[in-house]
């Protein structure tokens, strides 16, 4: 016999197979009992079973209800949002020409017209992309944490947000945004992809492990960080302004308008839809490399085909609206603390929880205050203490 | 009226089990091979950590690997997971090598658990142990997935926990929630890596027996690393034996392997050997049988040169 090959089991007692469990010597009749019962499996309508089922339902019955809340919150702000302006149009009636305009109905009066183009062409950019914007950042915020394994992975620690800064920073730098800004979106575009792509080359060439992602989307953010501040200390006043306006992240600027908004909500449902799809697999990939190989998985694979989608998903949305902070890191810590970390339920409820976050700020930021300030500003300050008060207040439940 | 007729006339109630009971219990069949020809796997070129490994597996039972820290255990199970892709030598699971398996075909017949956290964005223990259903979610609803769930919870006693978050149960619970992830894989082979470990005595002990009997049960290779010689020479049908460098030293039955010599030569700790033969616990074996296991009593650790 080779070595290592094994010998037929003896017959010595103690060590035969049994086929018949329950004729094995060393079992003891409760483990007898309880590997009958599951070999033969439960009653369908066994009580507790049935409890247990139960509570599940009812856990991804809050789920939904979640979701349906942040949704119907959406509808109410979006319309009160239509409604102001210079122009008045009054709550209701936000509505009645905001359907028409979808749906292209020919107004005959001028007043009609006048109002559905100001609802469609004035304010409906702004509203749309907030929501839509909103979504993207915090999907893409929850798939880098899930994969990346890491509650500080957003697109500032992946890099997207200084690239994106750099990209737009060249471009106001050396005046060619004076004219359109078209090429400021295209090159903070390409320049959000850079650290994406970088992570993935890094993470070939080394391990790609999702701490050494980490690492080298904060090595490439320092370096774009930098760049743009070489650039910031050369450029002229108006430029810099332009600069700085871009860096704090606005819905107010000259990306948001009526062509750009079919791109943001196509680019942001596709990247939705995607990560939706594959939230199963994110579910395996969050707990742990060898575990996904195990079930299945390929994990690197599988992240780097992840960080793909949201490096794009991110950096469409930034590219348009500029570095809009805290929505993408603290919207899916919030969400997780009301419905759990399942990804297939964490996903959906993030974009809807994300749009309405991005919305309201937007709106705080407008009618609250005399002076109107940025969205990603107005977030960090009311979003901040709200997020630390749910820490303590878990931590409480907990202990 | 039908439980009436099974008490009155035996014949009838094979037709009427056909009829009344549609869960009849599945025939486990056994046609699984597990083989590692010379594999030799290193982390770094220069260092290797498993030399040769020869193993041969293709009959159901509990299988323990024991050695001392650093000896590969964990390393041979990684390869048989393709986890880590031995350098020299090939693995055939069923006679395919595993080069040629993608992870998805791979999981079907391996399931294994890793000492695996998923703290930092913990979910419900029954989530958790649902992610073990990963490759039956296309052909089981969601209630089939959870009622196995369920029995798999129920098994390992921590039907309790259902609802708890993973990361707010203590180790042993962690521990008790990583074999029902493995369990509800149903795959034909379960690795699991020191399943023992964190647990107290008495699901030390509970641990190894259900292993045992889940082994027997459903035809399965049940594949663990070990640390506790005792239990393991109680439970396991097959003890595998490696010693350094990373070569299997003895592969049999935990009487065979687990001798005063290989004991002293690959831990290098000395120990007397006693046989115990008190050791039934089964009720529905008759308590005059006779089984005796053998019990490793330690004694003082050697003096080793363990730089080789």
């Amino acid at each position: 016999m080779p070595f290592g090959a094994l010998p037929p089991f003896t017959e010595v007692p103690y060590l035969t197979y049994y086929d018949n469990t329950d004729s094995d010597p060393l079992l003891s009749g409760s483990v007898i009992e309880s590997v009958n019962a599951w070999d033969q499996g439960i009653e369908g309508n066994e009580v507790q079973f049935k409890e247990t089922v139960h509570e599940y339902v009812k856990l991804i019955r809050f789920r939904y209800l979640f979701i349906l809340v942040c949704a119907i919150v959406i509808v109410f702000v979006s319309g009160y949002s239509l409604s102001l302006g210079a122009y008045n149009i009054s709550f209701t009636e936000t509505y009645y020409y905001f359907w028409n305009a979808l749906i292209g109905t020919n107004f005959t009066v001028q007043e009609d017209i006048t109002k559905a183009s100001i609802i469609w062409d004035l304010r409906m950019p702004r509203v749309a992309t907030a929501v839509f914007g909103g979504a993207a950042l915090a999907v893409a915020g929850v798939a880098m944490q899930s994969v990346l394994k890491n509650p500080l992975a957003d697109s500032y620690t992946t890099g997207v947000s200084s690239g994106a800064g750099f990209g737009a920073t060249i471009v106001m730098f050396s005046g060619l945004a004076m004219t359109s800004y078209i090429p400021v979106v295209i090159s903070a575009f390409i320049f959000a992809m850079i650290p994406t792509l970088a992570i993935i080359a890094i993470s070939k060439m080394a391990s790609a492990s999702p701490t050494t992602m980490i690492m080298a989307g904060i090595g490439v953010m320092y370096i774009f960080s930098a760049s743009t501040t070489v650039l910031m200390l050369w450029a002229d006043p108006q430029s810099m302004a332009d600069i700085y306006a871009w860096q704090v992240g606005s819905l107010a600027n000259g990306g948001v308008n009526t062509q750009t908004v079919p791109i943001v909500m196509v680019c942001s449902i596709a990247g939705l839809i995607a990560l939706w799809i594959m939230a199963g697999k994110i579910n395996v990939l969050a707990t742990g490399d060898e575990s996904s190989k195990a079930l299945g998985i390929d994990a690197d694979k599988l992240r780097i085909i992840i960080l793909l989608i949201t490096g794009l998903l991110a950096a469409s949305i930034v590219s348009f609206v500029g570095i809009v902070g805290f929505v993408g890191l603290v919207t899916p810590h919030i969400v997780r603390m009301f419905i759990g970390a399942d990804n297939k339920y964490l996903i959906p409820a993030s974009a809807i929880f994300g749009g309405m976050v991005m919305l309201c700020a937007d709106q705080i930021g407008r009618v609250f205050l005399t002076t109107p300030l940025p969205v990603g500003v107005v977030m960090a300050f009311i979003g901040g203490p709200v997020f630390l008060w749910l820490i303590l207040r878990r931590h409480k439940e907990v202990w | 009226m039908a439980l009436f007729k099974k008490k009155e006339n035996t014949e009838e109630v094979a037709d009427d089990l056909t009829v009344d009971i549609p869960a009849q219990p599945r025939t486990w069949e056994f046609n699984t091979k597990i083989e590692l020809k010379d594999v030799s796997f290193g982390y770094t070129a220069d260092k290797l950590v498993l030399r040769d490994v020869n193993l041969t597996i293709d009959k159901p039972g509990f299988y323990c690997i024991v050695g001392p820290n650093g000896v590969g255990k964990s390393t041979i199970v990684k390869c048989l997971n393709k986890i880590n892709i031995p350098q020299k030598g090939e693995i055939f699971v069923d006679g395919v090598n595993i080069k040629d398996l993608h992870y998805k075909d791979l999981a079907q017949k391996i399931g294994y658990v890793p000492v695996f956290s998923n703290d930092t964005f913990a979910m419900s223990v029954v989530d958790t142990i649902l992610v073990g259903r990963f490759n039956h979610t296309k052909e089981c609803s969601r209630e089939e997935n959870l009622k196995k769930v369920y029995e798999a919870m129920r098994l390992l006693h921590v039907e309790g926990l259902a609802y708890k978050k993973f990361n707010e149960i203590s180790a042993g619970q962690h521990q008790k929630v990583a074999i029902a992830r493995g369990i509800v894989q149903e795959t034909p082979v379960l690795i699991l890596d020191e399943p023992t470990a964190n647990l107290d005595v008495k699901y030390q002990v509970y641990v190894m027996e259900i292993l045992r009997a889940i082994a027997e049960k459903r035809n399965m290779i049940v594949l663990t690393i070990s640390h506790d010689l005792n239990i393991t020479a109680k439970y396991a049908h097959q003890v595998i034996m490696l010693s350094k460098p990373g070569v299997i030293h003895a592969v049999g039955t935990p009487q065979e392997v687990l001798t005063k010599e290989n004991i002293t030569h690959v831990y290098g700790v000395n120990c007397r050997i006693i046989e115990d033969d008190q050791c039934v616990s089964n009720p529905n074996v008759d308590s005059e049988t006779k089984v005796s296991v053998p019990h490793i009593i330690l004694g003082e650790a050697l003096v080793i040169d363990d730089d080789q």
